[in-house]
């Protein structure tokens, strides 16, 4: 199976976020950055069906160059190759510019199964998988927590809300958004990460591939979101912090 | 037609809740731009269900029906909201964030040329429309700035749904043109997950966990601290991904939802889809190390400092001042 996974690189979860001079997005000096966490699954899941059933996976990220750290990251854990789109201006495109991007790099591969994950942890937008599809003409299902391939497709999970599940077949080539929790992830081995240094990774520009729209949505700035609920902040020490909420669970919300 | 479009879901036969929300933010947006609202419901018979939206103070309510729509297919309904967004041409359209919603509307947006401008807190004058970023840490305010529909999805609990004045509807009867091989995903029925042992639902007292445990070998730390104040131990969802508890403990959209009398979120940051599993709770205290996380917008009382010197500590006082 030839499988494409889509990767998006995405603040660290635990990076201090201040507000650029600009007000548009936030100050990414100093910014550590990761591997968008349900894209880790939608590798694992592509890395998985490989090992099954033979085949080949191509990672693709679109960003500025700092993305190149998180395409190594997923050659080391057992992606075949990588198509690196090299872009600037990722903050100017909506998510139908970005779609329409990552499907023209996509297109020329002719992959069986185009995984990306269910949502990005900085803009959260949940929607490029499934727009990707539409770009591309392709069936596809969404929040997608296994993947079985079956003689004429796919077999696939799909997590419903509050504990519900539903499966699915559809017909491949097909576009999957995967959730995260449906496998336990892989680290990259000593031996994975020596390798990925000679992988492909295969660069192409925004331009190159010629897929230039105004954006019909835009982002126009961005605020740090305002209380709205007054806390009351137990301080001091641990100790000190620990014996005031114990009076409080103790007189004023009576649970002791 | 001009106005705002709201399109209301249904679940077999029974209206999902939030649809509500997704009318209230509709006619909050139409008051706002002095646009007529009107409601669209999918299906292949709906209706029985018909009569509920009419009651929503709505001028106009559409049923498209067919049935190739009674399972709900991506394919089936955007197809089916393309033909009737083209036809009417309305100049908003509005849905509630729901896991279908969300499987969908993309597509419909981008067959139409436009962007979903999803999961929307608020809609201020412009309209500029309020939606998180970084998981709730940031908000990011959007624009529609081409030409057609501009459509958006709202977030649970970000709109009250309200009374309306009831009026009588008009109600119109749409059939769509749809050919089987136009839907090319076979869907089959919900089924549960594993076993529900623990019923969390009835749980008075919850310490609930998230990511900033760190690791699996550290969770004996939040099992003393609910032991010690005799609460059932719940966690965020990875926690669960990462089996460190069951899946049965997790705690959100798509997880249990609880109502104790005290929930203790220890390492949890406040995900939208976190707090929907727990804002119903009397009393919520949360321990984060992060003075914004987003769970002190919903925490009574709060704790900023590291888990690991404050979580003992409590454990500590706890038994202590029960004796
Ligand atoms: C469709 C969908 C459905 C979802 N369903 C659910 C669901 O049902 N339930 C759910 O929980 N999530 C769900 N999620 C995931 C959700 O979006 C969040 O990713 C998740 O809730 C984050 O979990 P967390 O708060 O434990 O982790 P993080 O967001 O990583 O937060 C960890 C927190 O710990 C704090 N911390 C770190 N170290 C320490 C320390 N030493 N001391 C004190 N604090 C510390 C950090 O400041 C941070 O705030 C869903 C997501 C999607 C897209
Ligand atoms: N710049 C990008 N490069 C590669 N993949 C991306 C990019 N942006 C989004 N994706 C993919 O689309 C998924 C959903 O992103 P989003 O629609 O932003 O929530 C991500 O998890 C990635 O798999």
């Amino acid at each position: 199976m030839k499988i494409i996974v889509a990767i998006k690189q995405v603040p660290e979860r635990d990076a201090q976020v201040r507000i650029n001079a600009a007000g548009k997005w936030i100050e990414e000096v100093d910014l550590q950055y990761a591997l968008n966490e349900s894209d880790a699954y939608a590798l694992e899941e592509a890395l998985q069906l490989k090992e099954k059933h033979g085949g080949e996976v191509t990672v693709v990220s679109a960003g500025p160059e700092r993305v190149g750290q998180t395409i190594r990251e997923a050659l080391a854990k057992g992606a075949d190759r990588a198509i690196y789109v090299a872009s600037n201006d990722l903050g100017s495109r909506d998510a139908l510019g970005v779609a329409r991007l990552l499907a023209a790099a996509i297109q020329p591969e002719n992959p069986d199964l185009i995984l990306t994950g269910l949502q990005s942890e900085d803009l959260g937008l949940g929607q490029t998988g499934v727009i990707l599809a539409e770009v591309l003409g392709l069936p596809h299902a969404s929040l997608i927590l296994h993947v079985e391939k079956t003689e004429t497709g796919l077999t696939v999970k799909r997590e419903l809300e509050e504990g519900w599940f539903q499966t699915i077949e559809l017909p491949t080539p097909a576009v999957l958004t995967i959730q995260s929790g449906g496998n336990k992830l892989r680290y990259a081995t000593l031996m994975g990460i020596k390798r990925a240094k000679i992988k492909e990774v295969r660069q192409v520009t925004a331009s190159d591939l010629g897929v230039d729209v105004p954006p019909v949505v835009l982002m126009e700035g961005v605020t740090m979101p305002h209380k709205q609920k007054s806390t009351q902040m137990l301080g001091g020490s641990p100790k000190e912090a620990a014996a005031a909420l114990v009076e409080k669970l103790k007189f004023e919300v009576r649970v002791l | 037609m001009s106005g705002v479009l709201v399109v209301v879901e249904q679940h077999a036969g029974r209206i999902a809740r939030i649809s509500w929300e997704a009318c209230a933010a509709a006619q909050h947006l139409g008051a706002q731009l002095s646009l007529p609202v009107s409601a669209v419901i999918v299906g292949a018979q709906v209706e029985a269900q018909i009569s509920e939206v009419a009651a929503r103070g709505l001028p106009r309510v559409a049923r498209i029906e067919h049935p190739l729509l009674a399972q709900y297919t991506a394919d089936g309904f955007t197809l089916a909201l393309e033909q009737f967004v083209k036809a009417e041409q309305p100049d908003y359209i509005v849905f509630p964030h729901t896991y279908q919603v969300r499987d969908y509307a993309p597509a419909l947006a981008a067959r139409l040329g436009q962007v979903l401008i999803s999961d929307v807190v608020a809609i201020g004058d412009g309209p500029v429309f309020t939606r998180q970023l970084l998981q709730g840490r940031l908000n990011g305010s959007y624009r529609h700035v081409g030409t057609g529909p501009c459509i958006i999805s709202v977030q649970a609990g970000a709109f009250r749904a309200g009374e309306t004045e009831k009026c009588a509807a008009e109600v119109t009867v749409v059939s769509p043109t749809i050919d089987p091989t136009q839907i090319r995903t076979k869907p089959g029925e919900p089924f549960r997950g594993s076993s529900q042992t623990v019923d969390l639902g009835s749980a008075q007292l919850i310490v609930s966990v998230g990511r900033g445990i760190k690791d699996a070998a550290n969770i004996p730390i939040v099992q003393e601290l609910a032991t010690a104040l005799g609460a059932e131990l719940a966690a965020s969802r990875p926690i669960c991904d990462n089996g460190w508890l069951p899946m049965e403990r997790q705690i959100g959209s798509s997880g249990q939802t609880v109502s104790p009398k005290l929930y203790l979120a220890v390492g949890i940051s406040g995900a939208i889809q976190h707090l929907v599993g727990m804002k119903g709770s009397q009393c919520v205290v949360a321990i984060n190390k992060d003075p914004d996380a987003p769970i002190f917008e919903v925490a009574d009382y709060g704790i900023v400092g590291d888990l690991f010197e404050v979580v003992p500590a409590l454990s500590a006082a706890l038994k202590a001042a029960k004796g």
